[in-house]
């Protein structure tokens, strides 16, 4: 994996918020990490520890406080102009809301060629028709439902409407955020099979935020693991189900529901006891150190540094 | 943690059909959704047809066969007849036909000044609320300004300085209108341009202006929709105060307001001159009134639905 070339890189990435009364809400706290090219990259963790405020950090649509993005060589936030024309026709984004994302007074054709239109990839209107349709073709849905507006569809449609979008200015990295969440389980399957199909197809790098880990597993070449803004583990997906490192992580696999209620009855559960601490006011040293079960002395005093337990294996914490 | 989920496109089909069934709950169209509200109410329906009929009568105005402008003194105060259906003035000038070209103007007026307010209204605040920082702090003092002068007082210093003419009317109309209309749509245009669809626009390189027309402007038109209908009612009084005042259409035409004026001379002997056009002002602004609380909840369902 690693001898391929690098695509995004995130140094040290932070981003924090004013939270009022001189107080820092960090979101996303000195985060490292490299997407390769080719590859999907999976961001898990709990509600609220930042995964979409590092993606859309990553990709440019906020202002970092912190560290470097570079994709291709560039780094993302300060681009100038043209740069940052040029790099909004490769990287492009699909949201978690397929109800929000989509401009409630727009036709579906409209949505999908709005791109198409802002890059000028077409030559004239029967080539844009024509892309819109392969589009709309590619993501499963008919010529017939380009001129309809976009209330007449289901939520498992919208989604698949911002994929035909964001695929409409043939991106390179695609950054999904959730994009399944909103979708119940029969949809859920279908987007992401769509996903992996259209990655495979046009060999697009991916950056992939979820709640659900069997999903992210089935998805990502490696998976990253998020608590309360930092990473806590950055891992080959085989590899990070088998032999999860950090406790968080293990506490999280195990809470994957089991299908079989044998073997769920068999399986060690980890319970973590208390609840995410504020991020406004994090405990010092290790993040996780308060409700850490293998917590030590120097948890509490040391913040551990990403480091590489195995090859391709990246853990911050003290126990390694 | 052998949990392999099966991913079998055939077996989600039905799954899939389902769903189409269902269909969803998030219908919204602008004008189907006005229509069916104006339809569920008496009032709203009685206001449209009022207004139809009087716009309807004011265009159609020149095919009268009186002049509104000329005197035939012998006919000077003559009762409602079959020749005079409102009876004639102190000079013999056939009232229905000048309440027809009063309102012509009155209408006219109305409706342009909505116009120009509305556009100065919304371009002001949509380009305040989607910029921000220092120029919607600078334009939204500005806009204060304006909310917070006497307008009607300014209306008539200005009018008497100015030559009267339908124009200066508008004109002086729209400057002391738009403000309100700026301040819903910066209002309207903060929420939107934190919404999704704006931010996937902003993300395929659309820049502001394309977002401002193709995704703001679209998505504000209801209560914008609504300030104009109520707009027009408040030109149409404010242009009838300022005729009334004799600041307004200049003599010998005729606008409701002037209309009053001249019917004050005999309000004790001849009343009746007073009603006609007093009540069409009344029932002309009560039904843009009446269609704007109408629109009102219709296009702006996240208040009553």
């Amino acid at each position: 994996m690693s001898n391929r070339p690098v695509d995004l890189e995130v140094k040290n990435l932070c981003k924090y918020y004013n939270a009022g009364r001189k107080r820092v809400l960090k979101a996303v706290d000195d985060v490292s990490f490299v997407i390769y090219k080719g590859e999907t990259l999976g961001i898990v963790g709990e509600s609220g520890c930042g995964k979409t405020t590092c993606g859309k950090t990553c990709i440019g649509m906020l202002e970092k406080t912190g560290g470097t993005v570079t994709y291709q060589g560039k780094d993302v936030h300060s681009l100038s102009k043209q740069e940052r024309f040029d790099f909004s026709g490769k990287v492009q984004m699909i949201f978690q809301d397929p109800y929000a994302s989509l401009d409630p007074h727009q036709k579906v054709y409209d949505i999908v060629a709005e791109g198409i239109r802002i890059h000028k990839l077409a030559k004239d209107k029967a080539q844009e028709e024509r892309m819109v349709l392969e589009l709309l073709d590619m993501v499963g849905l008919n010529a017939e439902h380009a001129m309809r507006n976009v209330h007449e569809f289901s939520g498992g449609q919208r989604q698949r409407i911002g994929i035909a979008r964001a695929l409409a200015v043939e991106p390179e990295f695609l950054f999904c955020d959730e994009p399944i969440s909103a979708l119940d389980v029969s949809i859920q399957a279908q987007i992401i099979n769509l996903l992996m199909k259209l990655q495979k197809q046009r060999e697009l790098t991916m950056l992939f935020i979820a709640h659900d880990l069997s999903m992210v597993k089935h998805i990502s070449d490696r998976i990253a693991v998020m608590y309360l803004g930092n990473l806590v583990e950055l891992a080959n997906s085989a590899d990070l189900y088998k032999n999860p490192l950090h406790p968080y992580t293990g506490a999280l696999l195990s809470a994957v529901p089991i299908a079989d209620p044998k073997a769920s009855r068999q399986r060690q559960k980890v319970m973590l006891t208390g609840d995410v601490p504020s991020p406004v006011n994090p405990p010092a040293g290790c993040r996780f150190s308060g409700r850490c079960s293998r917590c030590m002395d120097v948890c509490s005093q040391k913040k551990p540094e990403l480091k590489e337990v195995e090859p391709g294996h990246f853990v911050a914490c003290h126990l390694y | 943690m052998d949990n392999q989920i099966v991913f079998d496109q055939a077996s989600f089909a039905p799954l899939e059909k389902k769903e189409k069934d269902l269909g969803t709950v998030y219908h919204y169209s602008l004008w189907k959704s006005i229509g069916k509200e104006i339809r569920s109410n008496p009032m709203a329906v009685f206001a449209c047809a009022f207004l139809a009929v009087i716009i309807v009568a004011c265009l159609l105005a020149p095919f009268s066969p009186y002049d509104p402008n000329k005197l035939d003194l012998a006919s000077k105060f003559a009762p409602p007849s079959l020749q005079h259906p409102f009876g004639c003035d102190e000079f013999g000038r056939d009232y229905f036909t000048r309440a027809l070209y009063g309102g012509r103007v009155s209408l006219t007026v109305g409706f342009a000044a909505m116009l120009v307010t509305v556009f100065i209204g919304t371009t002001i605040g949509i380009f305040s609320g989607y910029i921000g920082g220092k120029l919607d702090m600078l334009l939204m003092r500005f806009t204060d300004i304006f909310l917070a002068l006497p307008s009607m007082l300014l209306m008539v210093v200005l009018n008497t300085f100015l030559k009267p003419s339908m124009t200066t009317l508008i004109a002086v109309l729209s400057l002391f209108s738009w403000a309100s209309v700026a301040r819903i749509t910066r209002a309207e245009t903060m929420s939107l341009k934190e919404r999704d669809y704006v931010h996937a626009s902003k993300n395929l390189g659309a820049n502001s202006f394309v977002i401002a027309v193709k995704h703001i402007l679209p998505n504000i038109l209801g209560p914008v929709i609504v300030a104009a209908s109520l707009g027009v009612a408040s030109a149409i009084l404010s242009e009838s105060s300022l005729s009334f005042l004799g600041l307004g259409i200049s003599i010998p035409n005729a606008s409701w307001g002037s209309m009053l004026q001249g019917a004050q001379a005999h309000i004790l002997d001849k009343p009746i001159l007073a009603v006609y056009p007093g009540l069409l002002i009344l029932l002309t602004v009560l039904s843009f009134n009446i269609l704007g609380d109408v629109l009102r909840s219709a296009l702006e369902p996240k208040i009553v639905k």
